[in-house]
């Protein structure tokens, strides 16, 4: 029934990239071992990168790739190997009563309430995008020119306000991750000299 | 026919809707910060669906100023977690009970 109303090979990259999206994300939060999340992770943002690419948003599902599955995904590694595999050591301990019947029940309200949402609203049935007129986007390198255009054109400023923001984040982090310095050992020093003297 | 906007949409909503409810409750710091990974993706999913029904070049830039600001959140978020550890031994949130104004 699908593969009469819709192209065979669309239909098989979608259910493709869902598949690979809902298993991931399920995996991530189910896993008990942080290790086996943050590959489910990485399997999700693959699914991810697949929906986009299947949406002509090629630079970014390879920056989907490159970034989020290679270097955040890495990064989270590292700290998790960093501080060693830390277990959930009581995962049915629930410090407050009911929450994750609570969270349950918010996330299913808040879910059906956007898909609800979408269903009812006009600019999902393609009537806004029949209207605008503009260019279709473009596939492959004439995407990249199409968002490096519009980066450097449009949303210069909010370009430049990221470089800032990374050189905060930089260093912000060099601060936080730095250990302090030994200040304890003077201390007791000093109470060690006054005890002597005394 | 390509594959109509809706079935995406319902997509992002789901997995929006899975990683509010890992952020909700899992107790692991790490794990939460994932599941915000997830959230921020199905956002950006939805952002890139609507580039393409509405022709529209800017949706696709926003995912980009997403994925840098997400970038930077992970670093600085990670960067606190790892200075927790370093007090705490362990990333729990339920360890930092105390930790209120």
């Amino acid at each position: 029934m699908l593969a009469a109303t819709y192209a065979i090979p669309d239909v098989l990259v979608f259910a493709g990239a869902t598949l690979l999206i809902l298993v991931g994300a399920v995996g991530v939060i189910a896993l008990k071992n942080p290790v086996h999340s943050a590959l489910s992770l990485i399997m999700c943002l693959l699914g991810v990168a697949v929906a986009f690419l299947s949406q002509y948003a090629d630079f970014l599902a390879a920056v989907e790739v490159i970034v989020y599955a290679g270097a955040i995904v890495v990064l989270f590694l590292f700290v998790i190997m960093f501080l060693g595999v830390d277990k959930s050591k009581h995962p049915h301990v629930e410090p407050l009563v009911g929450q994750r019947w609570l969270a349950a029940a918010g996330v299913v309200v808040t879910t059906a309430g956007l898909i609800t949402l979408m269903a009812s609203s006009h600019w999902v049935g393609g009537v806004v995008a029949a209207s605008t007129g503009g260019a279709t986007l473009a596939t492959g390198a004439g995407n990249v020119t199409q968002l490096g255009d519009s980066v450097f054109t449009t949303y210069l400023l909010a370009f430049e306000a990221t470089a800032g923001l990374l050189i905060i984040a930089v260093v912000g982090a060099v601060v936080l991750a730095r250990r302090e310095r030994p200040v304890e050992d003077d201390t007791a020093d000093d109470l060690e000299t006054e005890e002597v003297d005394s | 026919m390509t594959i109509p906007v809706s079935w995406y949409l319902v997509l992002a909503a789901v997995l929006f809707g899975i990683g509010a409810f890992g952020v909700l409750t899992r107790r692991s710091a790490l794990i939460m910060f994932m599941c915000i990974e997830l959230m921020l993706n199905a956002v950006n999913l939805t952002f890139v669906t609507f580039a393409r029904t509405l022709s529209d070049i800017g949706g696709q830039t926003t995912v980009f100023f997403i994925m840098v600001v997400a970038a930077a959140e992970v670093t600085v978020g990670l960067g606190i977690v790892v200075a927790v550890f370093r007090r705490r031994a362990s990333t729990s949130v339920d360890e930092l009970s105390e930790l209120q104004g």
